[in-house]
């Protein structure tokens, strides 16, 4: 009863101190042992989790037993236990994939290191998906970018350039977190409360407000940098492209994802009643920068030559698309980019990590021109990669779809026909990158004769886990789509 | 699972296990090169006891679980469907066995790939034919369109790289442009995607998006070639005959033609759509491809490229039967699948047959090859006369019926351009066989023979001919189609 209870806390103290433990062994593998268990442990909890939390209960932990709004709380509802799961899910998945990736690609003695900064990351990311707190949210939004950066930076062991992306990355995001902060001291000052539910309440008490409006948009503003919407996205495409391929394959599937979550708690949560300013801000600021981002993130992905940073700015279009999505501002459009959210994450995910695996057989980095005739020396791993580039262009049968559907549902039930041509045209262009890709790494003959490594059996395992995953929601969709429903019966109530 | 399932499942099943029979037998030619003949009787079998049991008035289906509310992964024959499967199981037989002379002959490299996707192929089509509601019917669609890429491009020239490239963008573009968001847009308005005679789509649907919904099908279904879509057909010819033959005479067109009547019958609904007026503009869109691209069609002297264009204006015939939406229309079309399948393969055999034992490719080289070949040239001759319209060959019954059918839709201008394709049809097709039979040869011309190349196109010719007295047993399928 005693783990049961406190699972919320549990979920973040436990990664943070197995990473201090972690960051004293002697050896890699005792060092990756330690974080397995640990992984695996949270994902056991967030299941319990999920048991706990049905639909329609609001968990609220309080710290201490100092309740809020004096204390810190967790709060874990509808909208966020299935991302906890996600987060869990896929630390577990990466930490595997880690097991037989990161040794090729950075020191033997960083290892231990490597994974203590690793659990690091997962704890925080933890934190940011339940935290009730502005302030507690601030906190572990550093951590999660202090850990990253370090991961990133990485990278630099195969590529000098993950320095200079990783300082990108810290200079942005210290620059996101700023506006935060400022964000919350202005709602501080207007409300006196830090506790998100109860500046909601505050909020509704006093009425529109100057300072509580200005705080609302830093506070906008500096999450959006961390979720790499559009025109505030700049750290993005290096820091993915460049940090070792565990690292890719974790942070693109769930840091910004996590982000992402909170943007909607604020825009739905916070200014419960006076949604007219939130309603003009979607309306007129973030769907057009949504549409921006799906185009300019698609187009871009074509005339790269490099692949991971060509899937890096996929993402941009990705979470264009979850933006989007979220910017119809109707029940069925926040539970479409929940959906979304979740098999972008799993889909991205396993982009990622079949790529790494091609660039460690090859010994290179992976371009166009060093994948030639790759695909058919790695059959297993190819044929993972293309149903999850499939899945990413919305192919039925996967999860990708189903995201698709969903978010054609919301723009057909607004009536504009015009942003299905934007949907639609958007998912054709990606076509043409995947099928560059395919062809590429199926058809053509390499430059010269290929020495390829056998593709490593635990890294495959870890990506036919995702891929299995990707086509499971995608012919058996009822739990992903419900999710999205109790999501936004979470936020926005019950319709 | 009831007999009749397992037989749908044989159906589905047989030319995909198939295809990994010939991976199988890779270095025994031999072994390899029988296992598309016997897939092809065993689907076949299947195929027609398919017919039988609909015929019969019962239903065929496989439910599994639903994807999402309202669409579930489902087989439900359709009296169309199992025509369709019959076309195209029935013909993937002589296709293959044409097609083990054809590589040989040609002496083509990687026989063991091509006949691998061949197959695949096939359980695409067949795939398509049984599917239970528009959801998987598109991802047939997509499959189809996936697995005659390698076949297209099966040459590896750059010729063949290009004109693959252009065959999948028109084809994915088409589908993921118009094709996806029409059949969402239907399952948002009707909340499922079966197929039900009478159609789906509420009758309180705005009548002004209707025919705007209808574009998005008909230009979506990129393989039903209506201009200005068509660009692919002409383009994926560098594919080797049989590819061309069975591919492009059968399956994948006439998938397309399949997928848009299907479509009209049991999403839109015929009587609805009739009295809805939606489909007046496509007519003319359909009259304006039959005779533009019979014109085209005249131009070319590259005997292939004139039948792909003459594909086209058939096509266009199934199409505008559609579009009519009555009921002797609508039959008409039907009817039109499996005629106009009959006679086209007749003649891209012949085509492929001309090239493999005489090396000619242009109709201006065919002078006095008639005596040489008489078997492959009659063949073509009476597949001609089938493709006319002229009876007793069964592309008669199709076009009379068509014609019957613009009648009774009010529009007897039809008739017209029905006729004066006719006209065109006997100026381009009938040139073939007056040069080779008419006109001495100008230079010495070695001729093989060989036998697996000449006997598919005598059989299918001959087929043309039964289908005009059997008729009424394929009716037998087409009026459960329309009747309400």
């Amino acid at each position: 009863m005693l783990i049961l209870n406190n699972i919320p806390a549990l979920l973040v103290a436990i990664p943070l101190l197995a990473s201090a433990v972690v960051s004293v062994l002697p050896s890699a593998r005792i060092a990756w042992g330690v974080a397995f268990v640990t992984t695996l442990c949270c994902l056991y909890m967030a299941f319990e989790l999920t048991e706990i939390v049905s639909a329609s209960l609001t968990l609220s932990y309080a710290f201490g037993g100092w309740e809020p709004p004096w204390g810190i709380a967790f709060v874990v509802d509808g909208a966020n236990v299935h991302l906890v799961l996600l987060v869990a899910f896929i630390s577990v998945i990466a930490t595997v994939y880690a097991l037989s990736t990161l040794k090729h690609e950075i020191a033997v003695e960083d290892l231990p290191k490597a994974y203590a900064v690793w659990l690091l990351t997962i704890a925080s990311l933890f934190g940011l998906s339940m935290t009730g707190d502005a302030f507690n949210l601030f906190v572990f939004l550093e951590i999660s970018a202090l850990s990253s950066i370090t991961l990133i930076a990485l990278g630099a062991g195969q590529d000098r350039r993950a320095l200079l992306a990783a300082y990108n990355y810290l200079i942005i995001g210290a620059i996101g977190a700023t506006f935060y902060v400022i964000g919350v001291g202005y709602l501080y000052a207007a409300t006196g409360t830090l506790n998100l539910l109860d500046i909601i309440k505050r909020l509704n008490e006093i009425g529109t407000n100057q300072a509580a409006v200005t705080g609302l948009a830093f506070m906008l503003a500096g999450i959006m940098v961390k979720a790499g919407v559009f025109p505030v996205h700049i750290w993005l495409p290096a820091a993915y492209s460049f940090a070792p391929s565990a690292v890719s394959s974790l942070l693109s599937a769930i840091a910004t994802k996590v982000a992402i979550y909170y943007l909607a708690r604020i825009l739905f949560g916070i200014f419960i009643d006076t949604t007219h300013l939130i309603d003009l801000f979607l309306l007129f600021v973030l769907m057009p920068v949504s549409v921006i981002a799906i185009f300019y993130g698609t187009i871009a992905a074509i005339y790269q030559i490099d692949i991971k940073r060509l899937f890096a700015l996929s993402s941009i279009a990705q979470i264009g698309y979850i933006t989007f999505a979220f910017s119809i501002n109707t029940h069925s459009g926040i539970s479409a980019g929940f959906i979304h959210l979740i098999n972008h994450a799993l889909i991205k995910g396993a982009l990622f990590m079949a790529v790494g695996i091609f660039a460690i057989g090859i010994g290179q980095r992976a371009t166009m021109n060093s994948l030639r005739g790759v695909g058919r020396q790695m059959p297993i791993t190819f044929t993972g990669f293309v149903i999850a580039g499939l899945a990413l262009i919305g192919v039925p049968l996967t999860a990708g779809f189903i995201s698709k559907l969903y978010l054609f549902k919301a723009i057909f039930e607004t009536g504009n026909g015009i942003y299905v041509a934007v949907i639609a045209v958007s998912s054709a262009l990606s076509v043409i990158y995947l099928w560059k890709i395919f062809e590429v790494m199926w058809l053509q003959e390499p430059l010269q004769p290929l020495k390829i490594e056998k593709e490593s059996v635990v890294a495959c395992v870890s990506l036919w886990l995702l891929v299995f995953t990707i086509i499971t929601f995608g012919i058996y969709s009822a739990g992903v789509s419900s999710y999205g429903m109790n999501a936004a019966n979470a936020l926005i109530g019950v319709r | 699972m009831g007999n009749l399932q397992l037989v749908l499942a044989i159906s589905l099943f047989t030319p995909l296990i198939t295809g990994l029979a010939v991976l199988l037998f890779n270095n025994r030619k031999n072994m390899r090169d029988i296992c598309g003949p016997i897939g092809g009787i065993i689907t076949f079998g299947s195929a027609i006891a398919i017919a039988m049991a609909i015929i019969d008035g019962q239903t065929i289906s496989i439910n599994l679980w639903q994807i999402v509310p309202g669409i579930g992964l489902s087989f439900n024959v359709t009296a169309l469907g199992a025509l369709f499967g019959i076309v195209a199981s029935g013909l993937w037989i002589l296709a293959s066995i044409y097609s083990v002379g054809y590589m040989r002959g040609s002496k083509a490299k990687n026989q063991t790939r091509f006949n691998f996707y061949y197959a695949v192929a096939i359980h695409a089509a067949m795939a398509i034919s049984y599917s239970g509601n528009l959801l998987m019917l598109f991802i047939f669609y997509e499959v189809l369109t996936f697995s005659t890429y390698p076949l297209v491009t099966h040459g590896q020239t750059k010729d063949a790289k290009d004109a693959g490239r252009l065959y999948m963008g028109i084809l994915v573009a088409t589908s993921l442009l118009l094709f996806l968001p029409a059949l969402l847009w239907v399952w948002i308005i009707s909340g499922t995607l079966d197929f039900t005679k009478g159609g789906i789509i509420p009758f309180d649907f705005s009548p002004s998006l209707l025919p705007f919904l209808l574009a998005m099908f008909a230009f979506g279904i990129g393989k039903a070639a209506l201009m200005p879509i068509h660009r692919w057909l002409p383009a994926a010819m560098v594919a080797p005959t049989p590819v061309s033959a069975l591919l492009h005479a059968v399956a994948v067109v006439k998938a397309g033609v399949f997928s848009f009547l299907t479509i009209v019958v049991y999403i839109f609904g015929i009587d609805f759509l009739l009295e809805s007026g939606a489909a007046v503009w496509l007519v003319w869109l359909t009259a304006f491809t039959i005779l533009t691209s019979s014109i085209i069609a005249i131009t070319k002297d590259d005997l292939k490229a004139r039948l792909a264009y003459s594909t086209i204006s058939q096509l266009s015939y199934i199409l505008l039967g559609a579009a009519l939406a009555t009921q002797a229309a609508i039959e008409g079309a039907a009817l039109h699948i499996i005629m106009h399948a009959t006679a086209k393969i007749t003649l891209f055999f012949c085509a492929g047959a001309i090239y493999v034992n005489a090396h000619i490719k242009k109709i201006s080289e065919l002078d006095g090859l008639g005596p040489k070949m008489p078997l492959v040239f009659i063949a073509f001759f009476v597949a001609s006369l089938s493709i006319i319209g002229i009876p007793p060959l069964g592309g008669s019954w199709s076009k009379f019926m068509l014609m019957v059918g613009s009648v009774d839709a009010g529009i007897p201008i039809m008739l017209l351009v029905l006729g004066i394709s006719s006209l065109l049809n006997i100026y381009y097709l009938l040139e073939p066989c007056t040069r080779a039979f008419f006109k001495p040869s100008l230079k010495e011309i070695h001729v093989d023979n060989h036998i697996l190349t000449i006997f598919p196109p005598v059989i299918t010719a001959t087929l043309s001919l039964l289908l005009f007295f059997a008729v009424d047993w394929v009716r037998f399928l087409t009026t459960l189609m329309v009747i309400p």
